[in-house]
């Protein structure tokens, strides 16, 4: 009765239209999970952040006050209200860098998981609907990748590319691609025989409308936990590589790069370290409970009628 | 009466790949079957599994190819293997498969299910396709607020009857029924048996209603062919057929449906003693 009620006003006010329908559905069984929403808010807050570093910057990033090197935070003794987090070895304030930071993370992030996403899932769709020599070749392939250590393979991919920052995002791209190719590959293996698709084959659905539209739509929910992971994991390999000297480069404000150099001074001054990796914990919290949400809100079978 | 649909000595055949100790090998799936259905009549296909049931299933409804034999359509003939498959003859042919909880895709909702067969097939606006769906799920005995629903909100029988919606919304000539209630509850079975019954007097429909339970057959078919690895042991008008079976295959197969009249069950208990 209440979905009745529910369905046809929404069916009687069409000016909204079916795509802001859609969305506000989504955002309805988006909202029933607590922590989904809990990590969205912070993750907003990262990205606003990033977004607005400038402006909540106490100081600039790469600004040395050289009266005051490794300056505990403010609520400790010999803290300065200046530096609400202390300072690093060489007198930078580190909630600017950190702020600072919260761009070059999430964008390496991004960046590396959309370049894996959406080449892992045209070559294991490709592979997982035509088979044949198709799936052998590219597999193989995906075997080889996977058969090296990552972090060896991307150290060896930045060496020949040059280094630097998009030289790193996109040998850690093609580091973690093979993943989503085989988890792609084996659902849409496991879900091309439903007779669902066999349907949508007597209806006269094109290939591409069957591997885009029927198909992958239903595989989505492990490639999103795998997104989640791989973002993670994206900015833990550029910082990495960042601590060998082939990714970002030091005085940029990454987090990875901040952990990395920051090691010689743990024991002296663990702040240093604390909150970088502090703010990658986070980050990758935030974004993990969110890919949860994401997976139930976008199943169906989850979803309460 | 036109013919709607024919086959004639069709054959199909799968290679066996051959593994490291033994050689391939070729599985005579369906062994040279001729038929012929008129428009408005059923066909019923009985046999055990694996007799090729849905193999023949498949072929006549366009997805495999028949390794040889002529299959007609209309009077036309169809090879999809050699000539592909136009759009026109796409849509004169339909199936429904056996199992309702698979066969629908549980991420479109009952609406876009019926519509999807007008947006590949025709260039009718959404409106139209709208109504189109809305009409057919009142046909079928379903509501107009069923149509923004998903899949598993809904029982066996009910998806069994979206699955017949999708099957009509391109107004096929021809409807291959894949065991299309043997998933279902008793009851349930004769609601969409009716259905099917009412549908096919209402469009004038020509089904091929393939199955194993006999006393669905007796009630829906006109003609019956009983297949028996591969083969097409008997072929005949219903009556004829379950009164007078030729083949032993035909006759076990009689014998097997269970009887529950007095006389048959004091024959079987005088057997036991015995």
């Amino acid at each position: 009765m209440t979905d009745q009620s529910a369905g046809l006003p929404a069916a009687a006010t069409v000016p909204t239209g079916p795509r802001q329908r859609a969305l506000s559905e989504f955002w309805h069984y988006f909202s029933m999970n607590t922590g989904a929403v809990i990590g969205l808010v912070v993750f907003t807050l990262l990205v606003l952040t990033a977004i607005f570093a400038p402006l909540i910057a106490p100081h600039m990033p790469d600004e040395q006050f050289r009266d005051s090197l490794l300056t505990p935070p403010m609520w400790q003794e010999g803290g300065k209200s200046m530096f609400i987090l202390g300072t690093d070895a060489v007198g930078r304030d580190m909630l600017s860098r950190l702020i600072y930071g919260a761009r070059y993370s999430l964008f390496i992030g991004l960046v590396v998981v959309v370049f894996a996403l959406v080449s892992g899932i045209i070559l294991g769709v490709l592979a997982g609907y035509f088979r044949g020599w198709v799936d052998t070749l590219i597999m193989r392939v995906m075997d080889i990748i996977l058969a090296f250590p990552s972090l060896l393979l991307a150290l060896v991919l930045v060496a020949i590319l040059g280094p630097g920052l998009f030289n790193a995002m996109l040998a850690i791209a093609l580091v973690l691609q093979p993943h989503f190719a085989r988890l792609t590959r084996a659902a849409v293996m496991a879900e091309k025989n439903r007779e669902y698709v066999v349907s949508a084959k007597v209806a006269g659905a094109s290939h591409l409308r069957l591997m885009l539209v029927t198909i992958l739509p239903n595989c989505v929910a492990p490639l999103i936990v795998q997104a989640t992971l791989s973002f993670s994991n994206a900015i833990l390999e550029a910082a990495a590589l960042g601590f060998l000297g082939m990714g970002a480069q030091p005085p940029t404000p990454e987090w990875g790069t901040m952990l990395a150099t920051a090691r010689e001074f743990i024991l002296r001054a663990p702040w240093v370290v604390t909150f970088p990796g502090l703010a990658i914990l986070i980050t990758v919290l935030a974004i993990n409970l969110i890919g949860d949400g994401l997976r139930d809100a976008l199943d169906p079978k989850l979803k309460r009628s | 009466m036109s013919v709607v649909v024919e086959g004639k000595n069709i054959k199909r055949d799968y290679h066996v790949g051959g593994g490291l100790m033994r050689g391939a090998r070729t599985v005579h799936a369906v062994k040279g079957v001729s038929f012929s259905v008129e428009q408005g009549k059923t066909l019923a296909i009985v046999g055990e599994s694996g007799c090729g049931k849905s193999t023949l299933a498949r072929i006549i409804t366009l997805i495999d190819p028949a390794t040889s034999g002529d299959l007609l359509i209309d009077g036309h003939k169809v090879d999809i293997a050699k000539d592909g498959l136009s759009k026109e003859m796409r849509r004169k042919v339909q199936i429904v498969f056996q199992n309702p909880y698979g066969s629908l895709n549980p991420r479109q909702k009952i609406g876009d299910i019926l519509g999807e067969p007008l947006i590949i097939n025709t260039d009718k606006p959404a409106e139209e396709r709208r109504e189109l769906a809305h009409a057919m799920l009142k046909k079928v005995g379903l509501g107009p607020e069923h149509y923004n629903r998903y899949p598993h909100m809904f029982s066996g029988g009910q998806r069994q009857r979206i699955a017949i919606a999708r099957a009509l919304m391109l107004n096929p000539r021809l409807l291959v029924l894949d065991e299309p209630v043997s998933a279902l509850d008793l009851s349930v079975q004769a609601q969409v048996l009716n259905l099917l019954a009412d549908l096919q007097d209402e469009f004038e429909l020509t089904y091929v209603f393939i199955s194993h339970d006999l006393s669905v057959v007796r009630y829906i078919a006109d003609d019956v062919m009983v297949m028996y690895f591969g083969e097409a042991v008997e072929y005949g008008p219903r009556d004829e057929v379950f009164s007078n079976p030729q083949h032993s295959y035909t006759k076990t197969l009689f014998a097997a449906t269970p009887r529950a009249d007095v006389a048959s069950i004091k024959a079987r208990l005088a057997k036991k003693a015995a």
